[in-house]
């Protein structure tokens, strides 16, 4: 009955200490996070804005978009649209192409992963830096991200002393975080200089202004832009919003729900072209107006990408982001990697007890784990349930259906209590594994109803 | 006032007494209890596993035994929710009639704190307990503040339990994570469920309660499962029990 989801949460779980210490950092996470919303009175109403907000610019995009490329135009921006991940990754070569870039640096972008844009550009002979410290350590350890806001939060910083080390020459056997820290600034200070232009995602855009909002701790976003001369900024469709206003209710809810900060330390508005510069907006849809037209997945497009429901999730923090097929983990990644490609990643959805924290915890109030839910039921259709599982529904469906088969079976079912241990606790009973079984009882509630309820009525 | 008693198949199979408990408990507060014979399973293992339609037919039957009476009451909140917030889409999806059982059935909690109101138990336990906060109990059926949202604290258990004497009653640092149970979730994914268990065991000892109590049959039959298995010291219980411990 095993899922991909839940071998690798088992390979996972296989060595403890590091099992404990992912569960608990993350739930440090989601506390810092309490006790930051918990601290404003007014976070349901909120969460309940930010929804409409989302709701209301995801079905009027024609018009937000319209407004968002007027605007960004009269600011003296470029404004690019992508159908999908291939156009995405042309337009960006075309425009580097023509400005003969031979090295770009970049923050960080989830849409960028989405849609594979460093290997692309690696493999045309583009040298390309992740400027995100996080971003960084994966690029150089030439591993994926587990997290969306903290990418190598499962890798220990001795593992990141022992890379620099080796790749940017730092002291060895040191492991001190500023340290490191330092190390890496002063190396991506050069990258900086000598890059030939700049690139970032967006977690907002404003219709009303023509400005790209990108948020960071590190700052490293504002050196890319400042720095280089050509810049480009990609987002998708479902970032458009319509305005400050709007703005200032995601910026209260972002930081807070994403690390239990306040706010980002940089809070960056990309309106215009540094002089005798380009700045060019890329627009990119990759399915998402498909997933538009879903009415019961369509509130997955409110999402903005905080990881709370990752950090909130139980079976995220005991199994790790790569324990998920697809790029984004946890609850929010189980949901757009069905939307992405169902046959591929229908291995995710059993990573799920149904406890619902994610829809809670959501400042964009997706229903997060309603939608897998409906995932499961739809499994069946894609031909990706499990046939023991639907063997097991069934039987149950058959017992269930007949009382008389049912309560009869619950008279004679006190005899498997006395079965011999190797006959019920064996390989093929996931549950006795390291849990015992209930045991039945003597007599039903339904035989003791009736026995009770004859004698009073004799 | 009559009130149909839903007693879940696997309270039936396992936990009859805790059914007894919330029948007997009823009585005293002298409420018409009946119990229409031949209940089975609301269907929630089926379509939490994914085979909602399975369900079907005991969502129907579901409806014809209890359609008539002013309140279902059943001691499960993970099964009272799921028959509430479930059964009324499964049975229109398949051009049913509206369901009127999900308009009034309570879980036992909701049903005494907000329709039954008693002011004391006559009940004495002098021990100390650590609640469990099941996830359809806080997230579905609000029997308390869920820990996600900024709103003021509040226990509907908590506050029945503190109606009896002698009892301290004590919540979990983590005080509504998941333990992991989940229905087909952990047999499917046992690894990850077993794990979930043993912290939320774990974490329930810390609090150096003798039991971990609730409203969820289904989670404490989880946590028993482990607590057995590492003999750990710590038992179960179901809050109905303390509630008519000297019925």
């Amino acid at each position: 009955m095993s899922t991909t989801h839940s071998k690798a949460a088992k390979a996972f779980l296989s060595d403890k200490a590091n099992a404990k210490w992912h569960d608990k950092t993350l739930y440090m996470v989601r506390t810092k996070r309490d006790r930051l919303s918990h601290a404003i009175p007014e976070w349901e109403e909120l969460r309940n804005a930010a929804q409409n907000i989302k709701q209301y610019s995801n079905s009027h995009l024609p018009e937000l978009i319209e407004e968002f490329e007027k605007n960004a135009t009269a600011n003296g921006c470029y404004v690019h649209y992508a159908k999908d991940a291939e156009e995405y990754r042309t337009i960006i070569e075309r425009i580097l192409r023509d400005h003969s870039v031979r090295k770009l640096v970049k923050s960080k972008s989830m849409l960028s992963e989405e849609c594979h844009l460093n290997p692309y550009l690696i493999e045309k002979g583009y040298e390309v830096i992740e400027s995100d410290l996080g971003e960084r350590i994966l690029q150089l350890l030439n591993a994926n991200p587990s997290h969306i806001v903290m990418p190598a939060i499962h890798i220990k910083r001795e593992i990141v002393g022992k890379l620099f080390e080796e790749k940017l020459g730092s002291e060895k056997g040191n492991s001190d975080p500023t340290y490191l820290t330092h190390q890496a600034r002063k190396a991506l200070r050069q990258d900086f200089l000598n890059a030939d232009a700049g690139m970032t995602g967006g977690n907002f855009a404003v219709a009303s202004t023509g400005e790209v909002i990108v948020c960071t701790n590190e700052g490293n976003a504002d050196m890319g832009i400042s720095c280089q001369k050509l810049n480009i900024s990609a987002f998708g469709i479902d970032k458009i919003i319509p305005d400050l206003e709007s703005l200032a209710i995601f910026t209260r809810l972002l930081a807070r729900s994403a690390t239990g900060q306040p706010i980002t330390t940089y809070t960056s508005h990309i309106g215009r072209p540094r002089k005798g510069g380009e700045q060019h907006f890329i627009i990119v849809d990759n399915g998402r107006s498909k997933i538009l037209g879903m009415p019961q997945h369509r509130k997955s497009m409110n999402c903005i990408r905080c990881g709370a429901c990752m950090n909130t999730c139980p079976v995220y923090r005991r199994s790790g982001g790569y324990s998920y097929s697809y790029f984004i983990p946890g609850p929010i990644g189980i949901n757009l990697g069905m939307l992405h490609n169902p046959q591929k990643h229908s291995g995710n959805v059993s990573a799920c007890s149904l406890c619902l924290s994610c829809s809670n915890v959501c400042p964009a109030m997706i229903d997060l784990g309603e939608q897998i839910y409906v995932w499961r039921q739809k499994l069946d259709v894609f031909g990706q349930a499990s046939s023991e599982k639907k063997l097991m529904s069934k039987g149950l469906q058959f017992l269930m259906e007949r009382p008389y088969l049912f309560h009869s079976a619950l008279k004679m079912a006190p005899i498997i209590n006395k079965m011999p241990r190797f006959l019920l606790y064996n390989r093929l009973n996931a549950w006795g594994k390291d849990r015992e079984l209930p045991q039945f009882a003597k007599q039903s509630f339904e035989s003791w109803w009736k026995k009770n309820h004859q004698s009073k009525n004799n | 006032m009559k009130v149909g008693l839903f007693i879940p198949c696997y309270i039936n199979a396992v936990y009859p007494h805790i059914g007894v408990a919330c029948y007997k408990l009823l009585t005293s507060l002298g409420i018409e209890v009946d119990y229409p014979l031949g209940q089975t399973c609301c269907g929630q293992p089926m379509a939490n596993a994914g085979f909602e339609k399975d369900s079907l037919t005991l969502a129907k039957r579901f409806e014809q035994l209890f359609k008539d009476y002013t309140y279902v009451v059943g001691p499960s909140a993970s099964c009272v929710a799921f028959v509430k917030e479930n059964h009324p889409r499964i049975l229109s999806e398949h051009g049913e009639h509206v369901c009127e059982t999900s308009k009034h059935i309570y879980d036992i909690t909701e049903f005494l704190h907000d329709v039954v109101k008693p002011e004391h138990f006559a009940s004495h336990f002098p021990h100390k307990v650590s609640l469990h906060n099941s996830c359809h109990g806080v997230r579905e059926l609000h029997l308390s503040s869920a820990s996600e949202l900024t709103i003021p604290y509040y226990n509907k258990i908590r506050s029945l339990l503190e109606r009896v004497s002698g009892i301290t009653v004590v919540e979990p640092e983590r005080i509504d994570e998941c333990c992991g149970f989940g229905g087909m979730f952990a047999v499917e994914e046992p690894e990850v469920s077993t794990c979930m268990g043993h912290d939320k065991v774990k974490d329930h000892m810390a609090t150096g309660a003798e039991y971990i109590t609730g409203a969820d049959s289904s989670c404490l039959m989880h946590m028993e499962g482990v607590i057995e298995r590492k003999h750990l010291p710590i038992r179960t219980i179901h809050y109905l029990e303390i509630l008519s411990a000297q019925l």
